[in-house]
């Protein structure tokens, strides 16, 4: 019988700084409880795979203590490895050989051999779908099948705790379901704990027990994706007026409800209302007494971007564009 | 090395034939270049052998050393880019990730390079004796040569992985191995080193470590058992095969970062 702390993840701390290069994670603290779905959510170069990479122990932290699975990432890397499985942001796959060939392979790393090597190859393969490609060479495979065979690759030796570095980043809506589907069945039915990197709000909020937003190497926010939106975000009214010259009577009508907000689409107007203001027959009435003719009128929910400019001032989706000198991907130690 | 590392060793080695095997230019390309020039050099080069102290008549069976080295280089080069290649693309990192010991990860390597150079070596004496070279040294200089052309294809497989580790670049392990080729043509591939007239080149020649690979292989061929060849030829292959091994070793060290 597992104790609760063979599935956790905790962090103190935990810093990673490269050479003539940014610090990548800047003092993380975090906890991850047994079979708990984590999304770690911010934009590229935030420090997301900097921080995968070191719970994974694949890099050594600068500073900090962190624990996998009970075991110090530093001092005991080989117990942590034999507890973890883990998909990276690349799936890492080689072109010449066939899915059941790579199963094959990470099996045997694991030390899986014989019947039980078929068995669970086989199993897997069904799992993820891929038993009718699995003698197909992996360069003729879409990149969903890639992602899921990754995700098959990762869960050979029956890990209790799964790292999900960016799995459906580049995937189509449906496979990007699909993987949704499997990783949430792991955890429910499986007990696996899951530490799920993401710059899709979409996919934190429906996947995600919980949700640490990541800034410039730093946790900005932390909990339940409802905890988080309800704590400082309140809807969004978007109104567009008939006739566009009329954006400003519609703004200053507005913004006696909440403050205007940015983001939303050409020619409306928004305001994120305030708690106290979030009445839409009042501001229907306000409009209509101004005679203001609308086009449409929406009311937006907070979503977790509206926590990560509530907490950042910026939006998430490009923020990460804007830093161009940090790099997501650990940097490689300069050599040569 | 524990029970578990040799399958793990045998399974990344299988890994590494699979893939050469599944690229046709990878597998052409060094079974055929090596016999093309060995071809064009034993035609055009017929009348060395008519030189005072020239070892053999044949001038087929003198060159038919060379493509075991050039085998050995072409080997290397195609399975060192396909490493540098696992690197760039967070494959080695994805078998970082299970407990497997980071050494494995480099007899996997190796062990799947040898097999290929094996092979091509087996090609080349196959052809050689198909043209009429004769073994002076038999069935058992032919196993011998084997053993030669294992350490010599370690040795610089050693000093290929070395360097895919060291940048963890596809372009600069192609890079290199221009610069083993001008070891291997400032050698005694096409003359013995006392037939060299030019004194920088037999000078370049007697200090260049290739030459004693090739000279070793080819005792096996025309002389027999020259004991003072082979022994010069295994302490050269063993030596860069020490030296190559502990680079890559200590490369794969700080590559593999991990904990």
């Amino acid at each position: 019988m597992d104790s609760p702390r063979q599935n956790s993840i905790e962090a103190h701390g935990l810093v990673r700084e490269f050479k003539k290069g940014p610090r990548a994670v800047d003092g993380i603290d975090l906890r991850v409880d047994p079979g708990e779905i984590y999304g770690f959510l911010g934009p590229n170069g935030a420090g997301k795979s900097t921080t995968v990479h070191m719970l994974t122990t694949l890099l050594p932290p600068t500073a900090g203590t962190a624990t996998v699975a009970g075991y110090d990432v530093v001092e005991d890397g080989p117990k942590v490895r034999k507890a973890i499985g883990a998909a990276l942001q690349e799936a890492a796959l080689d072109p010449f050989l066939t899915g059941r060939e790579h199963l094959r392979l990470q099996t045997s790393m694991h030390g899986i051999t014989g019947d039980e090597r078929r068995r669970r190859s086989d199993e897997l393969l069904t799992r993820v779908g891929l038993m009718e490609a699995a003698d197909r060479k992996v360069k003729g495979y879409s990149g969903g099948m890639k992602r899921r065979l990754d995700l098959a690759l990762a869960l050979v030796h029956r890990p209790r705790i799964l790292f999900l570095d960016e799995p459906t980043t580049g995937l189509d809506v449906q496979s990007r379901t699909a993987l949704w589907v499997e990783v949430g069945r792991l955890a429910k039915d499986e007990g696996v704990t899951v530490f799920l990197t993401t710059q899709y709000l979409e996919e934190a909020d429906v996947l995600a027990d919980r949700v640490g937003i990541i800034d410039h190497g730093r946790i900005v926010a932390e909990g339940t994706p409802e905890h988080l939106k309800a704590e400082i975000a309140c809807s969004t009214v978007e109104a567009v007026p008939a006739n566009p010259d009329e954006r400003g009577t519609v703004a200053t009508v507005l913004e006696r409800f909440g403050a205007q907000t940015t983001g939303y689409g050409p020619g409306s107007v928004a305001v994120q209302l305030t708690a106290s203001n979030g009445n839409l027959a009042e501001i229907v009435r306000a409009l209509d007494a101004e005679g203001v003719v609308l086009s449409q009128l929406q009311i937006h929910e907070p979503t977790l971007d509206d926590v990560f400019l509530a907490k950042t001032g910026r939006h998430l989706e490009g923020a990460g564009e804007e830093e161009v000198a940090e790099p997501e991907q650990p940097a490689e130690p300069a050599r040569v | 090395m524990t029970a578990t590392a040799l399958p793990q060793i045998a399974t990344l080695g299988r890994r590494a034939v699979i893939r050469t095997a599944r690229q046709p230019a990878n597998v052409v390309f060094p079974l055929i270049f090596p016999m093309l020039l060995l071809a064009v050099n034993a035609g055009g080069l017929h009348s060395a052998t008519k030189l005072p102290g020239f070892p053999t008549s044949s001038f087929l069976a003198f060159a038919l050393a060379v493509p075991f080295v050039q085998g050995a280089l072409l080997a290397t080069i195609n399975a060192n880019v396909e490493f540098a290649r696992d690197i760039q693309t967070g494959f080695l990192n994805r078998l970082a990730l299970t407990p497997v010991r980071s050494l494995v990860l480099l007899f996997g390597q190796l062990g799947g390079l040898l097999t290929i150079a094996l092979v091509q070596a087996v090609f080349y004496l196959v052809v050689g004796l198909a043209f009429g070279v004769r073994l002076e040294s038999g069935i058992g200089g032919a196993a011998l040569l084997l053993v030669l052309e294992a350490l010599i294809a370690l040795a610089f497989a050693a000093i290929g992985s070395w360097a895919a580790l060291r940048t963890g670049s596809t372009e600069a392990v192609q890079g290199l191995f221009p610069v083993f080729f001008v070891f291997l043509f400032l050698s005694s591939m096409n003359m013995p080193r006392n037939l060299i007239q030019t004194d920088w080149f037999r000078w370049v020649a007697t200090v260049n470590p290739v030459s004693y690979l090739i000279e070793a292989v080819r005792s096996l061929v025309i002389e027999g058992w020259n004991w003072e060849a082979l022994g010069l030829g295994f302490a050269v292959a063993i030596g860069m095969s020490v030296i190559g091994f502990a680079l890559a070793a200590h490369a794969l060290w700080n590559r593999l970062e991990r904990t």
